[in-house]
């Protein structure tokens, strides 16, 4: 298993570096730049800021430049943020992106994984419709729709938690949006857990196991949760992708200083370094995240086997 | 998870029982708080509260002695000398002497600080031979005299030298800063205005606290000031109402009905100086050469509706370049201002059969704005105003703003543009300059030789009556150009609660923190 990791590690090198060529030049090919505005500068000015950050090079250089400078850590300075560099930036805003989605995925999995087996045990009752109505409505509302409907309930009439992160320090500032971020994939996964789960109990070694006089939570517990995960775990590669995208737009609605605000404000602003910079993390966070789903699928399911 | 909700309900605060700190809503990020470096609205609103030139604004928007206490102008208008005040401090303590003037002054002009404003102060000797690094920053014609005077050489008369000399950019640069660009991180940074700078969360908050050691300490009432980076709108307006601001950026045009009713002495609308326009390429035809095309465009389009019924916040019918408010001056209106519309709709059909179009003989030409909701509705009611008075067909491409700005510089497919300029310094040439033929800025490329002579006639005025008469008299040959369609005038629109004091309009729109306190009985 540890072999089989490090190579796929390694093959994500090539990947990466192609990820990295891709947004380079796609960056580089959007019309306008970093310093353009309304108030066109003077030549001559314009001149020293292009020289200051290297832009007055041919985009070969600048590509090989940026690449070097990358390998050995060195991101390069955000031409938005003058007084930071790219590294800085992501160093203080992917943490909060990171405790964000993974507080999100958490309670995605737990509420889902619940929701969706209870759904599963009382299929066709009441319980049943309740749930399943709640997660097809989950997954059809968009977040920027939750997300400030939940601020405009719970912050703005009742003011029980603030609206915006620099509201507050303490921990309710990642209420709403752990929610808002969470909704979504709880949906999803109640809904695959349910539909997995209800394959599983039909299966012929749940009715085993009920036939052996097993009570229902240790059928559960012991026989059926296991093999009905399977498709959750898969699943945990486009949830984490899922809650990444999700949280540029959280990120926006509640003000968080986190890494989706700087990528949105980074692409609008032309930031090169700091878009590019953020793709590299981006790629970095889904190649593993997959890995992950791999790995833990391998001891879910004895079936599997790394080569 | 309901416990949890009700367990972390109880952690949070209102700002209206809040100590002593005043929470402002600032819009995007600073994307520098180094002074020289800086080129944002929001950033010269932060250095405003930690840093101070050689003057100042008071509240109410008049020119007022700050880091200077007097100074004295040659009659020729070129040499200005200023006084700075004994009692004046850095954050550490430190005196502040004329010779941190001139080392902000020369960091401004110095190519390796690649500093946007450099052009603010083009006119002081040797500026200009700086930035195209024909000359080593030293040999900038500022000099300290002694350790209070300081001595401002120019080339031409700049009459509003002293309102520039608020700007950020003209800061002056403790020496520790260097004359050259250094890192220059929170801890080490050193103010000299009423506030310092306590901590950067870049896309978050800013805090920054009294300067203990400001000449003018004793009349700062707030201890900290927070600044929220908020960049949508309706989520200032959400935290505003949630209790979290005192005060807003700006207000959201889509709840504007809703807050005036619900807050409407909250909402501070004022005067701004800023002008939305849409622009000709004069380069190209259909636009190029013709005139009466240009001006019956400008006559079909019903200001009035626009401003009541689309962007609906205050905002002024525009019928002149340069906004009213301006210091010194006076602009002269188009020809047209005082017609009813229908009048210059007939006026507008009339002139465009003279430039030879007609229903059977239609133009087909492109209006470029920038994509968002405000800008497409008022594109949308121009294109409907147009078809109707002249049965003039126009397209509307929406795009994102670099790339518009990106295909107006070129103005190789641009036709009609959408654009808007703010006012860097309250003077009318900040206004003027922009339709220089010499101006990369200048979009229209709009060239008159009348108009560039009379702007240089009025740069080389020392006599401010006699100046402003020659800067009117060339905006008045800009409007009978008809080179550029001025539409409204922009307003500064804020929501200020009940319990912040001292919070008074101008055209500007600078509210220095020092100027505010909380009344916190209420």
């Amino acid at each position: 298993m540890v072999k089989y990791s490090l190579r796929r590690l390694l093959g994500a090198i090539p990947t990466l570096l192609l990820v990295v060529v891709l947004a380079f030049l796609l960056v580089h090919a959007a019309p306008g730049g970093p310093f353009d505005s309304e108030r066109v500068l003077p030549e001559a000015i314009k001149q020293n800021i292009d020289k200051y950050y290297h832009l007055d090079e041919p985009l070969p250089q600048q590509f090989v430049r940026y690449i070097w400078n990358a390998v050995r850590g060195d991101l390069g300075p955000s031409y938005r943020y003058r007084d930071h560099t790219v590294s800085q930036l992501i160093a203080g805003s992917l943490p909060i992106s990171i405790l964000l989605g993974s507080l999100a995925m958490l309670l995605a999995v737990v509420v889902g994984i619940a929701a969706g087996t209870v759904a599963a045990l009382r299929q066709n009752t009441v319980v049943d419709r309740v749930v399943m109505a709640f997660a097809m409505t989950g997954i059809s509302i968009p977040i920027f729709v939750i997300a400030p409907v939940l601020v405009l309930f719970l912050a703005v009439k009742l003011q029980w938690l603030p609206a915006g992160w620099s509201g507050s320090t303490g921990a309710a500032r990642l209420l709403l949006p752990v929610i808002a971020l969470a909704l979504p994939q709880i949906a999803y996964i109640a809904r695959l857990t349910r539909a997995s789960m209800i394959d599983v109990l039909a299966s012929p070694f749940i009715r085993t196991a009920r036939a052996q006089g097993l009570g229902t939570y240790a059928v559960i517990r012991y026989h059926a949760l296991k093999p009905a995960m399977l498709p959750i775990v898969s699943y945990m590669g486009p949830a984490a992708a899922g809650i990444l995208t999700g949280s540029v737009v959280v990120e926006q609605i509640f003000g968080i200083p986190g890494v989706g605000q700087f990528f949105v404000a980074g692409a609008l602003n032309r930031d090169y370094t700091l878009v590019l910079g953020i793709v590299i993390v981006y790629a970095a966070m889904i190649i593993t995240m997959n890995l992950i789903v791999d790995l833990i699928y391998g001891v879910i399911d004895p079936r599997v086997r790394y080569r | 998870m309901v416990l949890w909700l009700l367990v972390v309900a109880c952690g949070t605060k209102d700002v209206g029982q809040s100590d002593s700190t005043l929470h402002r809503g600032l819009g995007t990020d600073p994307e520098s708080l180094d002074a020289q470096k800086a080129r944002s609205v929001q950033a010269a609103n932060v250095l405003r509260d930690i840093g101070e030139g050689l003057l100042a604004y008071s509240a109410d928007g008049q020119l007022v002695p700050a880091a200077a206490e007097r100074w004295e102008i040659a009659d020729d208008g070129l040499t200005y000398t200023f006084t700075i005040r004994a009692d004046a401090r850095w954050s550490n303590g430190d005196p502040l002497t004329a010779m941190h003037f001139v080392l902000g002054l020369r960091r401004l002009v110095n190519p390796a600080n690649a500093a946007f404003y450099a052009n603010t102060i083009t006119d002081i000797v040797n500026a200009e031979a700086i930035i195209s690094s024909d000359m080593s920053a030293d040999e900038l014609g500022v000099a300290a005299i002694d350790a209070q005077t300081l001595r401002i050489e120019l080339t031409q008369p700049v009459p509003y030298l002293l309102s520039l000399l608020t700007h950020p950019s003209t800061f002056p640069a403790h020496s520790k800063l260097g004359n050259v660009d250094t890192a220059n991180s929170t801890g080490t940074r050193l103010s000299n205005g009423a506030y310092k700078l306590l901590s950067w969360e870049p896309g978050s908050l800013l805090r920054l606290q009294r300067n203990e050691h400001y000449w003018n300490n004793a009349a700062t009432a707030v201890d900290l000031v927070h600044y929220h980076v908020i960049v949508e709108e309706t989520v200032e307006l959400n935290r505003y109402r949630a209790g979290e601001l005192h005060t807003t950026d700006n207000v959201p045009p889509e709840n504007f009905a809703a807050i005036k009713e619900e807050r409407g002495d909250e909402l501070r609308i004022s005067q701004y100086l800023g002008t939305y326009y849409f622009g000709f390429n004069l380069t190209r035809p259909p636009f190029k050469n013709n005139p009466h095309l240009r001006q019956a465009l400008s006559m079909a389009m019903d200001r009035d509706v626009l401003v009541e019924k689309i962007t609906g916040r205050g905002e002024s019918a525009a019928y002149s370049w340069v906004p009213p408010g301006t210091d010194n001056y006076a602009p002269p209106q188009l020809s047209y201002t005082n017609l009813e519309q229908e009048e210059r709709n007939a006026i507008a059909r009339s002139l465009y059969h003279q430039a030879g179009y007609s229903d059977d003989k239609p133009v087909q030409v492109e209006l470029r704005y920038n994509t968002s909701d405000t800008q497409r509705r008022i594109a949308l009611a121009v294109q409907a105003m147009w078809r109707e008075a002249l049965g003039f067909e126009v397209t509307l491409v929406g795009e994102e703003f670099q790339v518009l700005l990106t295909n107006v510089r070129e103005a190789q497919i641009t036709e009609i543009f959408r654009g808007s300029w703010i006012g860097d310094y309250n003077d009318a040439s900040t206004f003027l300059n922009l339709l220089l033929s010499s101006n990369p800025a200048n979009m229209m490329g709009y060239a008159s030789e009348e108009y560039d002579s009379l702007m240089q006639r009025a740069a080389a005025q020392v006599e401010p009556r006699r100046r402003r008469l020659y800067l009117e008299e060339a905006e008045r040959a800009l409007l009978a150009d008809h080179a550029i369609m001025p539409v409204y005038f922009y307003v500064s629109k804020h929501l200020v609660r009940p319990e912040v004091r001292g919070w008074e309009d101008n055209v500007l729109d600078y509210h220095y923190s020092q100027h505010l306190s909380l009344d916190v009985a209420r």
